[in-house]
């Protein structure tokens, strides 16, 4: 098998959870990776300071799509101030594959949206 | 496809010593030289020998050595200017091609665009010929306006036609040869129809001077600008201009070099083409350019083109036996360099580089700095493979194989 397109990681790429849009949301960020296109955007519901539910669109390669995947269903129920503690670590662990650095943006660009809808920051990981 | 895939018509492999790198066992299949392309030996033996025996400042010493280094400085400007058909007082050292664009930008577009103006450029533009263009439009009311691409990913001279008897049109920035697509568009009739509409021509050949045999005086652009390293040479730019416009334009950077004489308030400008080369020049960077033109023209432009076309051909010809492949740019092999831009349904550009990377098959992926492009094709980026003198048909099926196999990677 394949090192890093494991068959949990392709099946997430096909078959992503937690993807489209939720016309009622109370967070939304948008972010792109430069260098590849990848294109990423979230809608988040907040109840009492959590993540009741979350979808994400957008398009790009299987290991931004795969982690976005993998990760919401981590990150509902979540409360907000836990996410913003979130580093890059807990996003390769998530996806449980060695991450060389020329995909590392690939990687990180879901919890960069994330990041960005709870803080406005649009800055991190940089 | 057999004996005749294994002979490439040049075999010049040997040449450039990047090219025997392995990895994993597997000799390394470079095909991007659309992006950068790999140096010769005879480059890096050139710029190695100048920077140990006549390395010295240009145009400033007296002595002997700095004589030795302006010597090479200038020789090598004189053999880059002959081998593309132009005068060497109006051809100018560059950062790159970037900064060739943006010369003329903002020494030209400064002070001849304004409100009401138009700037046409065509929708296969690399950034590099979008984004000074932006800031020029912004910076001066003009408004920018874009060529469509045709069916055949091509340029329609008589939407050029049409835009220009509208008679706005100040300027005029088209791409010699696309990155992406391939397209070789019509120039010289392009700089011939905007010149009798009183439109300046800024053509960028960044894709185009290495691969073609060009003689810059039948293109007769105002502006044509490459960069070195794209054509076996190192990281240096041209940009060649016609005298009149080179004369009558301010500088672009002030500094050492570009001046004639400078008074505490104001300053007169050196003659051409120093007025728009201030400060220290790359000068290693200039004798291996000078060294690169001169290896290609060893070879022959003409070989090179038709070796170009031949993997060209080759590829779009194997390519479609990928099952689920999107081929991008013009058919007609007349009309397309070496380059060829694809996406593969079910598996993302930037996966199918990795998985062609596990073969040793190096080939770009992403938007390829031509977003405004990307989005015409309806994409958000594509695989690409391009060629130059040191690639074989081997090479292509190497390719061709590892796109198999990606597909049974993602299980398709």
């Amino acid at each position: 098998m394949d090192a890093l397109y494991r068959d949990f990681i392709l099946e997430h790429y096909k078959s992503p959870r937690n993807f489209g849009e939720l016309e009622e949301h109370d967070l939304e960020w948008h972010d792109h990776n430069p260098l590849c296109g990848d294109e990423l955007g979230v809608h988040i519901v907040v109840e009492d300071g959590r993540v009741k539910d979350l979808r994400f669109h957008g398009q790009g390669c299987a290991i931004s799509q795969a982690a976005a995947s993998i990760s919401s269903e981590e990150l509902i129920g979540m409360p907000l101030e836990e996410i913003e503690a979130l580093g890059a670590d807990w996003v390769i662990e998530q996806l449980g594959i060695d991450i060389s650095p020329t995909r590392r943006k690939c990687a990180l660009l879901s919890l960069k949206v994330m990041r960005g809808a709870t803080t406005g920051d649009a800055s991190w990981p940089e | 496809m057999g004996a005749v895939a294994d002979k490439p018509l040049i075999d010049v492999r040997a040449d450039f010593p990047v090219l025997s790198r392995e990895f994993a066992g597997k000799r390394v299949a470079y095909l991007d030289s659309a992006a950068t392309a790999q140096r010769p030996e005879q480059v890096i033996a050139a710029m190695d020998r100048f920077q140990r025996e006549s390395y010295a400042p240009i145009h400033r010493g007296v002595y002997e050595l700095a004589r030795e280094s302006t010597e090479a400085f200038e020789s090598a400007r004189v053999r880059i200017a002959e081998f593309v058909g132009w005068d060497p007082a109006c051809s100018i050292f560059t950062r790159n091609a970037t900064e060739a664009i943006n010369l003329v930008a903002y020494a030209w577009g400064r002070e001849n665009i304004g409100e009401g103006d138009e700037v046409l450029i065509t929708e296969m533009e690399h950034h590099s010929n979008i984004v000074p263009w932006q800031i020029l439009c912004d910076e001066t009311g003009a408004k920018l306006r874009y060529l469509t691409l045709t069916d055949s990913a091509e340029l329609s001279l008589d939407e050029l036609d049409s835009v220009l008897a509208e008679g706005r049109v100040k300027l005029v920035a088209v791409a010699h040869v696309s990155n992406v697509l391939g397209t070789i568009n019509p120039v010289a009739e392009i700089v011939r129809r905007a010149r009798a509409a009183g439109a300046v021509t800024v053509i960028d050949g960044a894709q185009a001077v290495p691969q073609l045999p060009l003689d810059l005086s039948e293109i007769d652009a105002d502006f044509y600008a490459w960069t070195g390293h794209k054509a076996l040479g190192p990281t240096i730019g041209l940009l060649h201009g016609r005298r009149e416009l080179l004369d009558g334009m301010r500088p672009f950077l002030g500094g050492g070099h570009m001046i004639s004489r400078v008074e505490r308030e104001h300053s007169t400008w050196n003659e051409l083409p120093f007025k728009f080369e201030a400060g220290t020049s790359a000068a290693a960077e200039a004798v291996g350019l000078g060294a690169a033109v001169e290896y290609l023209d060893a070879i022959g432009m003409e070989s090179i083109r038709a070796h170009e076309r031949d993997l060209t051909a080759y590829a779009l010809e194997r390519l479609p036996e990928v099952e689920g492949i999107h081929l991008y740019g013009p058919s007609d092999l007349d009309r397309r360099g070496g380059v060829v831009a694809f996406a593969i349904d079910g598996i993302h550009p930037h996966d199918i580089a990795e998985l062609c990377d596990r073969e040793a098959v190096c080939v770009r992926a992403g938007h390829h700095c031509a977003q405004p492009l990307m989005r015409c094709l309806g994409v958000g980026a594509t695989a690409r493979a391009s060629f130059h003198v040191y690639n074989s048909r081997d090479e292509v099926d190497r390719l061709v194989d590892a796109l198999v196999k990606a597909r049974e990677v993602f299980e398709l």
